[in-house]
C-alpha cells in the first residue's frame, strides 16, 4: 500500500489546459469555414503552415531552454497562437511572412519572455503586427471575396484549388495579379471614404453586403458562435468580450452620424466587420496577457473597444483589433492594481 | 422560507457520499490497543497523570488539561497503560508527538457508571467546567477547546448561535449519520449550548443534499422550550441551502445564514456569532447529561479501495489500521490514505496512527478514483481559480507572487484570508498544487515576522548590554582617577610640611578626580573613545576574572578565616531568600517547574545550615 505524502485537495476536475486550448482551437472553425467559403482556400493555407511553423518553433525554443519537448507541445498553446495568425493574415500570404510572423509569435513574444503563462503581450498579436508594420503592402492585399471574383469575369488561376493554394502561400506558383483577384475590404473603402453617403458606398462596392461586408459579417458571425460556445463551456467570462462589443457599438453609433459622408460607419459594420468578432471572443481573452479580475476585465475589453474604434475611425490603418490589444496588453498590470476585488471580510 | 445568501465562487465536485450512508452508525469494537495522543486539540497538550504499567478504567481522566486553553484526556475503555512515549500521530507534518497507550483488557469497565443529570437546573459555570472536564473540543477542524469557545463575559453579546451541519466536503458523511440518527441528543446538546450562550435564534444549517434529516431535526429541536432556556424570546431553526463546496467553512456559514461576512482578523464572536460542530454539540449532551466524557466519535471510512463504506462509532485512539481492517479494506487497490475528506483531509504517512477527536473520516481511494496529481503545466492565468475562490481572491496573482517570493505583494492581496479549501487547486486546468504554494508563502511570512521580532529583541538586548558595560567601565576609570587623585594629594601633603599647601593640594586634587570623572562619564557615552590602553589592562575573561577575585578572597581568608565564614552564611541567606521567592513565584503561576524549585530552596536551605554550622565551630575554637 503507497503510504503517500501528497498535499490536498486530492479532487480534481479533470478539465486541463490542453484541453481548454483545443476547444478554443474547435471554436474558431466556424469562423475559418465562413472565411473559407468566402475568401477561397487562402485562409485555410496559412492555418496550416502556420501551425507547422509554430510548432517547429515552439519545439526548438523549448529545447533551447532544455525542457521536456513533448510536454510542452501538448499544451496546445502553440496551436492556438498559430491558428490566430493564420486567421488574421490575408488569404494566400506568403510563406516567409507567415515563418516570419510565427518566429516573432512564439519566440520573441512568448519564449523569450519565459514561455506559456509569462508573455506580458499576446503572442499571435505581435506576430501581426510586426508584420504589418514591416510588410504593409503584402498585409493589405486582402483577396476578393469568390462570388465577386466570378462576377468580374477574370481570368486565369482566379479561383485556385486546395493545391493551388498551396503552391500560391508557397510562391511555387505566382500569386494571381489579375485585377479582382483582390480587393479592398469594407473597413479599407470606409477609411478612404470622404464623399459618399455610406448607402451610396454600399450601391457602389459590392463587397460591403449587408451589414458587416459580403463574407466578413459570416466570418464575423462565425467567430461569434465559436465565441458563445467557449462562453457556454466557461472557458472565460462575459466581462471582456461584451463590454469590449458594447464599447464599440455605442462609440459607432454616437459618429454615425446618420450615414452622411462623414459617417464612422454603423455599429453593425463595426461589430461585423473586419475582426472585430475575433478580436472578442479569441485575442482579447487570451487570458495571459488580459486583466485579471472581472472588473478588470470589464475595463480591460472597453479600452480595446474605444481604441478599435479610435483606430478605425481617426487612425491610419483600416482595422486596429491587433493594435488596440496590445496597447491594453500594457495597461493590463495597472488596471490590475486598481481593481484587486474586495476579498472576504474586507470592507 | 428564511433567507439565506449565497457566497463567492465554491465548486461541485462529485458528492461519492451515498456510499457510505447505506449503513447505520455502526460500533468499532474495542481493538487491543488504543493510542491516545495527549495533544488532540488546539493549545496546551494535556499532562499524563498515568504511569507505565497502571490499570486504567473506561472514562478515568489519563492526562489532565495544562493551563486555560487545554482539554483533559480519557481513557476510551479500561485496560493496562503500556506505553507514555512519542508515536505517529494524525497530522499533517508526519511527526511524532507523546502518546499515552493503553492494552485494552476487553471488559470495558466503566470508572464511573454513566448517570443521568438534568443540565437545566446547573449554573453556567458548572456548565462550562462539565464541558472542560470532559475533555470537549472542536470536532470539525481545528479541536479549540469547547469550554474556552463558550466561556464568555457575561451578559453574553452572541444573537446567533449556528450549528454546522453542512458537511460540504465530498465522501464525509458523519455528521449525516449524526443528524439522521442521533438528532435527539443533537438537540439536547443545542439546548445546553442556548442556555450557556442566550442566543436570540439559533441556526442549524444544513446542504441541501441532506434533506431526508430535516424533518427529524425540527421535530427533536421541538421537544426543547429554547426560551425558557434562554430567558428570552429564542427561535429555532433548521435552514437548508443549495450544496456548494465550501459552504461549511465557519465564515462562508456565517454568510450564507446571515448574510454577513466576518471582518478579517476578528472571530465570529465580533458580530454576535458562535458556530459550533454537531458532533461537539453532541459530545456536550454526553458530557452534561449523561457524564460520560469525550471517548469516542463517528469517523466515515469510506472510498473504493474499502469493501463496506460505513460511519463507525470509534474509540478514540483506535488505530486506523483497525478500522481499515474492520472495512475491507483492500491494501493493493488503494493509491492513498487520507485523513479527512478529498479537498482538505492529509495524506497518512503511518496506518498506525490513531483517531482523534478530530477525525471525521478515512478515506481510502483508489487511483481512478483520485488519481495521482499529473505534473503541473503553467500558469495561463485563465481566472478559474478566481471564480472558484470562497474568500474572493485573486489565487493566480497570489500564485505569481508566491514563485517569486513576493511577500508584501502576498500580503497585500491578502493571503491570510486564504481558508486552504482547495477549490483553486480543484479547477486549476494545468494542475498545479496551489494551496501548497500558499501554505508555503503563509509559512515564509510567519517565519520572517519571526525572525523581525527576534531581531527587534537582539538589538534592544545588545543595545541594553552596550549601556551597561560603558557604565561600568565609566565607573571604573573614575574610581581609578579618584584614587590616583588622593594618593598625589596624600603623597604631597606628607612631602609638604606646610598644612595650607597640603590643604591647596587635596582641593586641587579633588577637583582634578571631579573633573576626570566627568571626562570619563562623556568618554563612556561614545564607547570607541574608551582608549584601548585602559580596556587592556582590564581582564576581558569573565572566568578568569571570577578566579582571580576568588584567588583574593582566598588570600584575605587566611588572614582573617572568621569574616570569610561571615559571609559565606549571608550569600547562603541571600540565596535561600532568592529560591523562596522564585518557588512563591512559579507556585502562583502555576509553572510545571514548581518541584524543581522546591528541590533549589531545600538545598540553599542546607547549604546555610553547613555554613552557619562552620561559623558556629570556627567562633567555638
Amino acid at each position: 500500500m503507497p503510504l503517500v505524502q501528497i498535499t490536498s485537495p486530492h479532487a480534481h476536475t479533470s478539465q486541463s489546459t490542453s484541453s481548454v486550448m483545443m476547444l478554443v482551437a474547435i471554436a474558431t472553425l466556424p469562423g475559418i469555414a465562413a472565411l473559407t467559403i468566402g475568401f477561397g482556400w487562402g485562409t485555410l493555407t496559412n492555418i496550416v503552415l502556420s501551425i507547422i511553423f509554430a510548432l517547429a518553433l515552439e519545439a526548438g525554443a523549448v529545447r533551447l531552454r532544455k525542457q521536456p519537448i513533448g510536454f510542452y507541445l501538448r499544451d496546445n498553446s502553440a496551436l492556438v497562437t498559430a491558428i490566430l495568425l493564420g486567421i488574421a493574415l490575408p488569404p494566400y500570404a506568403s510563406w516567409w511572412i507567415i515563418l516570419t510572423g510565427m518566429f516573432f509569435a512564439i519566440i520573441i513574444a512568448k519564449h523569450l519572455y519565459g514561455g506559456l503563462g509569462y508573455n506580458p503581450f499576446n503572442p499571435a498579436m505581435v506576430g501581426y503586427v510586426v508584420l504589418l508594420i514591416s510588410f504593409p503592402v503584402e498585409m493589405t492585399r486582402w483577396a476578393a471575396p469568390l462570388e465577386l471574383v466570378s462576377e468580374l469575369g477574370t481570368s486565369g488561376v482566379s479561383k485556385p484549388t486546395l493545391i493551388e493554394s498551396f503552391g500560391i502561400a508557397l510562391r511555387l506558383i505566382e500569386l494571381p495579379t489579375i485585377d479582382g483577384f483582390t480587393m479592398a475590404t469594407p473597413l479599407d473603402l470606409l477609411r478612404q471614404n470622404d464623399a459618399l453617403m455610406i448607402s451610396d458606398l454600399k450601391q457602389t462596392y459590392p463587397q460591403f453586403g449587408a451589414q458587416g461586408g459580403l463574407v466578413w459579417e459570416w466570418a464575423n458571425l462565425g467567430f461569434l458562435i465559436g465565441g458563445l460556445f467557449l462562453l457556454y463551456r466557461k472557458i472565460y467570462t462575459w466581462h471582456g468580450p461584451v463590454s469590449m462589443l458594447v464599447t464599440l457599438s455605442l462609440l459607432a453609433a454616437i459618429f454615425y452620424d446618420g450615414g452622411s459622408s462623414n459617417s464612422g460607419g454603423s455599429p453593425m459594420l463595426h461589430l461585423f466587420s473586419g475582426a472585430t468578432m475575433l478580436g472578442a471572443w479569441f485575442i482579447l481573452t487570451d487570458p495571459v496577457s488580459s486583466a485579471v479580475s472581472n472588473k478588470g476585465r470589464i475595463i480591460f475589453g472597453s479600452g480595446i473597444g474605444a481604441l478599435i474604434f479610435i483606430i478605425r475611425q481617426w487612425g491610419n490603418y483600416p482595422d486596429s483589433v491587433a493594435f488596440a490589444v496590445l496597447l491594453m496588453n500594457f495597461a493590463a498590470p495597472l488596471i490590475d492594481h486598481y481593481t484587486q476585488p474586495k476579498t472576504y471580510g474586507h470592507s | 422560507m428564511r433567507k439565506v445568501w449565497d457566497i463567492h465562487g465554491g465548486i461541485h465536485p462529485p458528492e461519492n457520499k451515498t456510499q457510505s450512508l447505506e449503513h447505520a452508525i455502526e460500533f468499532a469494537g474495542i481493538p487491543a490497543q488504543l493510542i491516545l495522543p495527549v495533544s488532540q486539540h488546539i493549545g496546551a497538550a494535556a499532562s499524563p497523570v498515568v504511569q507505565v504499567g497502571d490499570t486504567v478504567l473506561k472514562g478515568q481522566c489519563i492526562a489532565e488539561a495544562v493551563g486555560a486553553v487545554s482539554v483533559p484526556i480519557h481513557a476510551p475503555s479500561s485496560g493496562t497503560v503500556t506505553a507514555i512515549e512519542d508515536r505517529p500521530i494524525a497530522h499533517p507534518s508526519g511527526l511524532d508527538d507523546l502518546c499515552i497507550v493503553i492494552d485494552t483488557d476487553g471488559k470495558d469497565i466503566w470508572h464511573q457508571p454513566p448517570s443521568t443529570r438534568d443540565f437545566t437546573q446547573l449554573d453556567k459555570a458548572t456548565l462550562v467546567e462539565l464541558i472542560r472536564n470532559h475533555g470537549i473540543a472542536g470536532m470539525g477542524g481545528a479541536g479549540f477547546p469547547t469550554s474556552i469557545k463558550l466561556n464568555m463575559r457575561e451578559p453574553s453579546n452572541i444573537k446567533t448561535l449556528i450549528l454546522n451541519g453542512t458537511e460540504c466536503e465530498p465522501y464525509i458523511t458523519s455528521d449525516h449519520v449524526l443528524m439522521r440518527e442521533q438528532s435527539r441528543k443533537l438537540a439536547q446538546g443545542i439546548a445546553i449550548l442556548a442556555k450557556l450562550v442566550q442566543p436570540e435564534e439559533i441556526l442549524l444549517g444544513v446542504e441541501d443534499n441532506k434533506i431526508d434529516v430535516v424533518a427529524g431535526l425540527q421535530d427533536a429541536l421541538k421537544q426543547h422550550d429554547f426560551s425558557a432556556l434562554t430567558g428570552k424570546p429564542t427561535s429555532a431553526e433548521v435552514i437548508t441551502f443549495p450544496t456548494k463546496y465550501p459552504s461549511g467553512g465557519e465564515k462562508q456559514l456565517i454568510e450564507i445564514l446571515t448574510g454577513k461576512q466576518v471582518p478579517t482578523g476578528s472571530l465570529p464572536a465580533s458580530l454576535g456569532i458562535a458556530c459550533q460542530n454537531l458532533g461537539t454539540a453532541v459530545a456536550i449532551s454526553d458530557a452534561v447529561i449523561n457524564d460520560r466524557p469525550l471517548i469516542s466519535r463517528i469517523t466515515t471510512v469510506t472510498g473504493q479501495a474499502v469493501a463496506q463504506p460505513r460511519n463507525f462509532e470509534v474509540l478514540l485512539g483506535t488505530p486506523v489500521e483497525y478500522l481499515l481492517a474492520r472495512s475491507g479494506y483492500n491494501a493493493s487497490s488503494s493509491n492513498r490514505l487520507v485523513m479527512g475528506g478529498p479537498m482538505m483531509g492529509f495524506t497518512l504517512l503511518d496506518i498506525t496512527m490513531p483517531v482523534v477527536k478530530t477525525t471525521n473520516c478515512i478515506l481510502a481511494p483508489t487511483e481512478a478514483e483520485l488519481p495521482s496529481p499529473p505534473p503541473a503545466q503553467a500558469c495561463i492565468r485563465c481566472g478559474l481559480c478566481a471564480e472558484a475562490c470562497p474568500a474572493s481572491l485573486l489565487p493566480q496573482q497570489l500564485f505569481w507572487f508566491a514563485q517569486g517570493k513576493e511577500l508584501e505583494k502576498l500580503e497585500q492581496h491578502n493571503i491570510a484570508d486564504c481558508i486552504e479549501c482547495g477549490a483553486c487547486s480543484y479547477v486549476c486546468p494545468s494542475n498545479i498544487p496551489l494551496v501548497q504554494y500558499y501554505r508555503a508563502s503563509k509559512a515564509e511570512i510567519r517565519q520572517r515576522d519571526a525572525d523581525m521580532q527576534q531581531a527587534e529583541h537582539a538589538k534592544v538586548r545588545f543595545d541594553a548590554r552596550q549601556e551597561r558595560l560603558d557604565r561600568l567601565e565609566a565607573e571604573k576609570i573614575a574610581a581609578r582617577q579618584a584614587r590616583q587623585a588622593k594618593a598625589a594629594a596624600n603623597k604631597a601633603a606628607q612631602a609638604g610640611q606646610d598644612p595650607k599647601a597640603a590643604a591647596v593640594a587635596a582641593a586641587l586634587a579633588r577637583v582634578g578626580a571631579k573633573k576626570s570623572a566627568l571626562e570619563a562619564a562623556q568618554n563612556a557615552s561614545a564607547p570607541e573613545q574608551i582608549p584601548a590602553a585602559t580596556l587592556a589592562t582590564d581582564i576581558d575573561d569573565p572566568v578568569q576574572r571570577a578566579l582571580a577575585k576568588r584567588a583574593k578572597q582566598e588570600q584575605a581568608g587566611a588572614a582573617n578565616p572568621a569574616a570569610v565564614l561571615q559571609r559565606a552564611v549571608e550569600s547562603a541567606e541571600a540565596r535561600l531568600e532568592k529560591a523562596r521567592l522564585k518557588l512563591t513565584n512559579a507556585e502562583t503561576v502555576q509553572d510545571s517547574n514548581v518541584d524543581a524549585f522546591k528541590l533549589a530552596v531545600d538545598k540553599c536551605q542546607s547549604k546555610l545550615n553547613q555554613a552557619r554550622a562552620a561559623l558556629d565551630a570556627h567562633d567555638a575554637t
